[in-house]
């Protein structure tokens, strides 16, 4: 006689199980965006494979082709096929290696922020009482002073206190820690609302009943039930990175125009665009709003499909 | 309603302090103000001189109280660069972005109350989707880009010749998407009328109104598609309450439903979110103003970071601070005004 074990399905197969995947399968809004932000990413990161020039390399700027138009202009040059910038640097090859920085301190700021937020909104949720006071006091007054200013005048000050040459050579590290220390508030909230509705459920007082430590109830049974809230906001919150990032380095308060982010080659380009030459800040701006669009609208789907309560029509 | 106003108050003062904390903290570590004043070729000992004159040798606790007293009776220190208080200097930029402001304030009413009813009432018409779609790129487009591209296309002027040039339709297409650039982009223009004295003003003549349509309309546009969205989300909600479903029963006229029953309620939620964001405006001001040169407050922040004219960025941080603080106040205030089941004391039911 054969006994009929269940047959536990692995990961994969759950995934394919999954109400995410049956609407993914559905929506070719979320297929495009997910192809074209994967393709982004992939040509990014692989831009020193892919790329025809490096633009970091001195040696291969030709300053005489400077300001050549796209191909699809007269007067192009067939070897630079997005024409070039005001320092002859081929555009195509900038602004690959550009979308890696911006993507590079889109990440890692949003990193920084969930490990903050969901730190913070934890011991908020969790430990309730002065701590939760405290903290939420914090968000609601950073959080009212917008993320972006905070941000602005928080950059300002540290390229102001530093130098412009110190701030230049570490901007990837302080953009991340400027982004990523503005908008933690936004994980924190989420992650608290989450937690209160978490906290009086069964398991939790099981796992004290057991005499688990708070910081492990915390982390290891509290933190698995709010993920998906987690998860949704992060998709925004990379958009918005990638935004705050590309505002900055457009007030001269971010990546330096040696080692350029969409937002800076926005910002070179732009002190060009009364000459005619529109491509410089026009083309790398394209980019900048494609990355973003197919984040965003991403993350709108994600939010519709882990929260069926907000069903739109 | 009296303890609120008192508890709003002290928090008001204490986030003031902490920010006057932080706004003076800075000023050891920005850059050597007598460097920026005075030239190369001015001898160390005058300089030192300059210093102490200043009061820059003194310590930080005794440059605080200094600070905080004159603050206090509204004197915010000289500005280096412009040699005149600092307060001065904020005053004559105001008025500059408080019009550009109002000014896209005025786009945001005009436009994101209509469209967001509109695409609440009938969801699934083609408008509605196309606003939708419209919507969210405008959120996804940096408020930058798209004073850019506005620049391009309206001031610089865009000549198309995608179509084929020979034929009619080519032709016809082709001066149809071309654009004559004729805007004005650059600052608030010739256009400027004195008013009480010294308040410059764009809305007085015809040249001054086409100065602030491009800076209004590009700081409209990161807001409008926000403001979209949500009239729409709360209208949809509110279109599923009952008491719209028993108006509807009674056969009260459906515009009277919508625009009097449920518009009421639609626009609770919008006040609080409005009242925050026109914050956040202040801050997209800073970047609105930098691509148009549009001579408010923003662009003078920026100029003062980089002449490291430290009593002029510590005044911008205080005054933004007090205007943050104000709205948000008064946003609570309206908020418990309008809706009476809000506990402003946060006394739990």
């Amino acid at each position: 006689m054969t006994t009929t074990t269940p047959s536990v399905p692995g990961r994969w197969q759950r995934f394919r199980d999954s109400y995410l995947w049956y609407s993914f399968k559905r929506d070719y809004t979320a297929q495009l965006c997910f192809a074209i932000f994967v393709c982004l990413v992939f040509a990014a990161f692989s831009a020193p494979l892919l790329a025809p020039t490096n633009p970091y390399d001195l040696a291969q700027i030709d300053i005489l082709a400077s300001e050549l138009p796209p191909f699809w202009i007269d007067g192009a040059d067939a070897n630079y096929t997005l024409g070039t910038d005001a320092q002859g640097r081929d555009l195509l090859s900038v602004i690959l290696y550009g979308t890696r920085v911006s993507l590079l301190i889109g990440f890692g700021a949003v990193a920084l922020q969930a490990l903050l937020g969901v730190t913070f909104g934890l011991m908020a949720g969790y430990l309730g009482g002065r701590v939760d006071a405290f903290l939420m006091r914090l968000a609601d007054i950073q959080l009212s002073f917008s993320t972006l200013m905070v941000a602005i005048v928080v950059g300002a000050v540290v390229k102001a206190s530093f130098g412009s040459s110190f701030y230049s050579s570490y901007a990837v590290l302080m953009l991340v820690l400027i982004i990523g220390l503005a908008e933690w508030p936004q994980y924190a909230r989420t992650v608290r609302a989450s937690v209160l509705a978490e906290k009086n459920k069964e398991y939790v007082d099981a796992a004290r009943v057991m005499g688990l430590r708070s910081k492990r109830i915390m982390f290891r049974h509290v933190l698995p039930n709010t993920l998906s809230p987690i998860f949704v906001i992060s998709t925004v919150q990379i958009a918005n990175a990638i935004i705050s990032e590309a505002a900055l380095s457009f007030l001269g308060l971010g990546m330096p125009e040696t080692h350029p982010s969409l937002g800076s080659l926005i910002k070179s380009g732009f002190d060009y665009i009364q000459s005619g030459s529109w491509w410089i800040t026009l083309i790398p701006g394209a980019v900048l709003v494609v990355l973003v669009l197919s984040i965003n609208l991403l993350g709108d789907w994600l939010r519709d499909v882990m929260n069926p309560r907000l069903y739109k029509g | 309603m009296i303890a609120f106003l008192v508890k709003r108050l002290m928090h008001a003062v204490l986030v003031m302090f902490v920010i006057s904390l932080l706004a003076f903290a800075i000023q050891d570590n920005l850059g050597d103000p007598i460097q920026q004043m005075v030239g190369q070729s001015v001898p160390e000992s005058e300089r030192e001189e300059l210093r102490e004159r200043f009061g820059l040798n003194d310590p930080f606790l005794v440059q605080y109280t200094r600070f905080a007293k004159n603050a206090l009776q509204g004197d915010f220190g000289y500005s280096y660069f412009y040699r005149e208080p600092a307060l001065d200097v904020i005053a004559r930029h105001l008025p500059a972005t408080l019009e550009l402001v109002f000014a896209s304030t005025f786009i945001i009413v005009l436009f994101s109350v209509p469209i967001g009813v509109y695409s609440a009432i009938k969801p699934r018409s083609p408008i509605s989707r196309f606003f939708m779609g419209i919507s969210i790129i405008g959120i996804s487009i940096p408020v930058f880009l798209t004073a850019i591209v506005l620049i391009q296309i309206f001031s610089i002027g865009l000549t198309i010749t995608f179509f084929p040039e020979g034929t009619a339709w080519g032709s016809w297409l082709n001066s149809f998407f071309s654009t004559q650039g004729n805007m004005p982009s650059f600052g608030r223009g010739g256009g400027t009328v004195e008013m009480f004295g010294y308040w410059e003003t764009n809305f007085a003549s015809w040249n001054g109104l086409r100065n602030i349509v491009l800076p209004a309309v590009s700081l409209a546009s990161i807001m409008l598609p926000l403001f979209i969205r949500l009239i729409r989300a709360e209208m949809m909600e509110v279109l599923q309450s009952d008491y719209v479903k028993y108006a509807r029963a009674k056969g009260i006229s459906m515009r009277r439903v919508y625009f009097v029953h449920a518009l009421k309620n639609t626009m609770l939620p919008v006040i609080t979110v409005g009242g925050v964001q026109i914050g956040t405006m202040v801050a997209y001001t800073i970047l609105t103003e930098t691509v148009f040169q549009w001579p408010g407050m923003g662009l003078m922040f920026l100029d003062a970071i980089n002449r490291a004219d430290i009593p002029l960025i510590i005044t911008y941080l205080m005054i933004v601070g007090v205007i943050f603080v104000i709205t948000n106040t008064l946003v609570d205030l309206i908020y418990g005004l309008v809706n009476p089941t809000v506990k402003l004391t946060g006394k739990p039911a």
